[in-house]
């Protein structure tokens, strides 16, 4: 057991600070994008099934570090010292302006990721299936395409499969698949893969501690350039409640006379 | 001058537009062609190209037939190969690239299912453009909508990349008419595909006799409210009545109620029915995320405070175990 290749294997973690799942956002007056001063931010949700995945994988001795890498504004780092108390062992922040932030493409945050998995030779980067914010749910595939590594997204289950490949259920549109991948690859956390463990007082504590190496773009010689340009955030269309019906027999009439129901 | 200038700039236009050409790479279970590619043909036709459709499996000739028919498409690329069994992403894109350094497609797009999700941007990566995802509106080759925010807002964006990359949002387009067209048909370029990456292993997919979640006319669905799996019986029921598919909030997934490809929201399946049937569902935000856009929506709770009922055409403040029997036994 003891040759077992979790014992080295080194495990990137992306995790973004993004509004409160919870927050109901708004549309700016401007349109230029949604109101995020004073509102609650927190580590996107799919981010923290990916790093409690990575800290499992530690705990389970497969994996020998975990490093914990955002992306974004200086408010980044309080992310990044959540996730150092919830068993990162380190982390970067590649930080941008805030002014930068709203240009930000997934493309630029997976050029970042590859940078640093190929330079320090991580063996699997694991991310959130989306972030909450964009929705894009590209991150992973962009990373994983870049370095030619093979992915598992919207992964549910992960094993290790020897010493070289890792098992990996997915969460498919008709059910469930089981793939197997080489090492190194890419991960993408679905909802079902795990159940985040919250960072107890003595941990925030001594996540103060632990390293937090700070990089930009700049250094890591990322091409920043737009690709996509944003020409207006708008609100959706607006539904309005059509009131309540008194009782079964009167919903199914009102169905009938919408058309809806035969 | 003016009018040769002209001339030449509509010459120009012209060209560049018979050059423009899409490419809809095509989802399916080496049977049937899954619905979503019809949607995302439609997407396709709005970029105002050539489209051609790339259908890659293990057992690929028999779905081009049914590719080649349907209205709009000009070219069915076909890719028959036993190590593309199980759609596997990584040679999936190995397929698609070689057909993008054949014909220089101007966009690659597919329907934004769990398929073209993992495809799409595996393929931008390579080709290092950023992609779009989710687009519900096209408003010119490169100018698109897409939601943001779980639904919250929606962002009009132009793409500037040399390759649109683009997933479209199914339940936005109409399906394509499977009928009526007329397409050749040609084999795809010959390719190493690389098989050390990744291994299909297996599936295990939920059968039903019910209509497919994400296209079906009417939805029921359930939520905590229902308090057990067993009390899903009472959906099952009801949905049978009307023919309707069966949905699920994602806390009654994650009670274990019912399996999580049934999740509507965000994050799960989104539906845009004729009727929508939220039983029990309080009306998250992510859950709305994945059903506001049908066409009417009945909420039946008995919390009158509950969230969904700002968004429900006709909303039934009751218990569900007395209302739900009572109108699969009416209708």
């Amino acid at each position: 057991m003891c040759d077992r290749f979790g014992a080295s294997m080194r495990v990137l973690v992306g995790v973004k600070r993004v509004i409160d799942y919870a927050v109901k956002v708004r549309v700016r007056p401007d349109k230029k994008g949604v109101v995020t001063d004073n509102v609650q931010h927190s580590m996107n949700p799919f981010d923290e099934i990916a790093l409690e995945e990575a800290v499992k994988l530690k705990e389970a001795k497969v994996a020998k570090e975990v490093v914990a890498v955002s992306f974004g504004p200086t408010k980044s780092q309080e992310v990044l010292r959540t996730a150092l108390a919830k068993g990162a062992d380190k982390a970067i922040h590649i930080a941008v302006d805030d002014a930068a932030v709203e240009k930000v493409e997934p493309i630029h945050v997976a050029r970042a990721l590859a940078k640093i998995a190929q330079d320090e030779k991580f063996d699997v980067v694991i991310v959130g299936k989306q972030a909450i914010d964009d929705d894009a749910n590209q991150t992973g595939q962009l990373l994983a395409g870049m370095l030619k590594w093979p992915q598992a997204v919207f992964a549910s289950k992960v094993e290790a499969d020897g010493v070289s490949h890792l098992k990996v259920t997915r969460e498919v549109d008709g059910g469930l698949d089981t793939i197997k991948v080489k090492l190194p690859a890419v991960l993408s956390a679905d909802l079902r893969l795990n159940t985040p463990r919250y960072a107890t007082l003595p941990n925030i504590m001594k996540a103060k501690k632990k390293p937090l190496d700070k990089k930009t773009p700049a250094d890591l010689g990322i091409d920043m350039s737009a690709q996509t340009e944003t020409l207006e955030v708008s609100e959706p269309p607006v539904r309005k409640a059509g009131g309540f019906v008194e009782d079964v027999p009167t919903l199914i009439s009102k169905l009938k006379e919408k058309g809806v129901l035969q | 001058m003016l009018s040769s200038r002209s001339l030449l700039s509509r010459t120009a236009r012209v060209a560049g537009r018979r050059f423009n050409s899409t490419l809809v790479v095509a989802e399916h279970n080496d049977d049937k062609l899954a619905p979503v590619t019809l949607n995302a043909i439609s997407g396709a036709a709005k970029l105002g190209a050539d489209i051609s459709v790339l259908v890659a499996g293990a057992n690929a000739t028999k779905v081009a037939g049914e590719v080649a028919k349907i209205a709009n498409v000009k070219r069915v690329l076909v890719a028959q190969d036993e190590k593309l069994k199980g759609a596997l992403p990584e040679r999936v894109t190995d397929v698609i690239l070689a057909s993008q350094e054949q014909f220089k497609f101007t966009s690659i797009v597919a329907g934004a299912s769990a398929f073209g999700r993992s495809v799409i941007p595996r393929v931008a990566g390579h080709l290092n453009v950023s992609p779009i995802s989710d687009v519900t509106e096209v408003h010119s080759c490169d100018t698109y909508s897409r939601p943001i925010y779980a639904g919250n807002a929606i962002a009009k964006v132009k793409s500037t990349a040399p390759v649109k990359l683009i997933t479209f949002r199914g339940t936005a387009f109409p399906p394509a008419a499977t009928e009526g067209g007329s397409a050749t048909s040609e084999d795809a370029l010959k390719t190493d595909i690389n098989v050390e990456l990744s291994e299909f292993l297996g599936q295990e997919l939920s059968k039903s006799e019910r209509p497919d979640l994400a296209t079906a006319k009417i939805v029921v669905s359930g939520g905590r409210g229902l308090k057990s799996g067993d009390n899903f019986k009472l959906i099952y029921d009801l949905a049978d009545k009307m023919g309707a598919a069966v949905g699920a909030s994602r806390a009654a997934v994650d009670a274990g109620y019912v399996p999580n490809d049934m999740q509507v929201g965000q994050t799960g399946k989104i539906v845009a029915p004729e009727l929508y049937i939220a039983v029990g569902i309080s009306g998250a935000i992510q859950h709305l995320a994945g059903m506001k856009d049908s066409k009417v929506i009945v909420a039946i709770n008995k919390d009158k405070e509950a969230p969904i009922f700002q968004v429900a055409d006709f909303g039934l403040e009751a218990d569900l175990f007395k209302a739900v029997p009572e109108m699969t036994k009416l209708l």
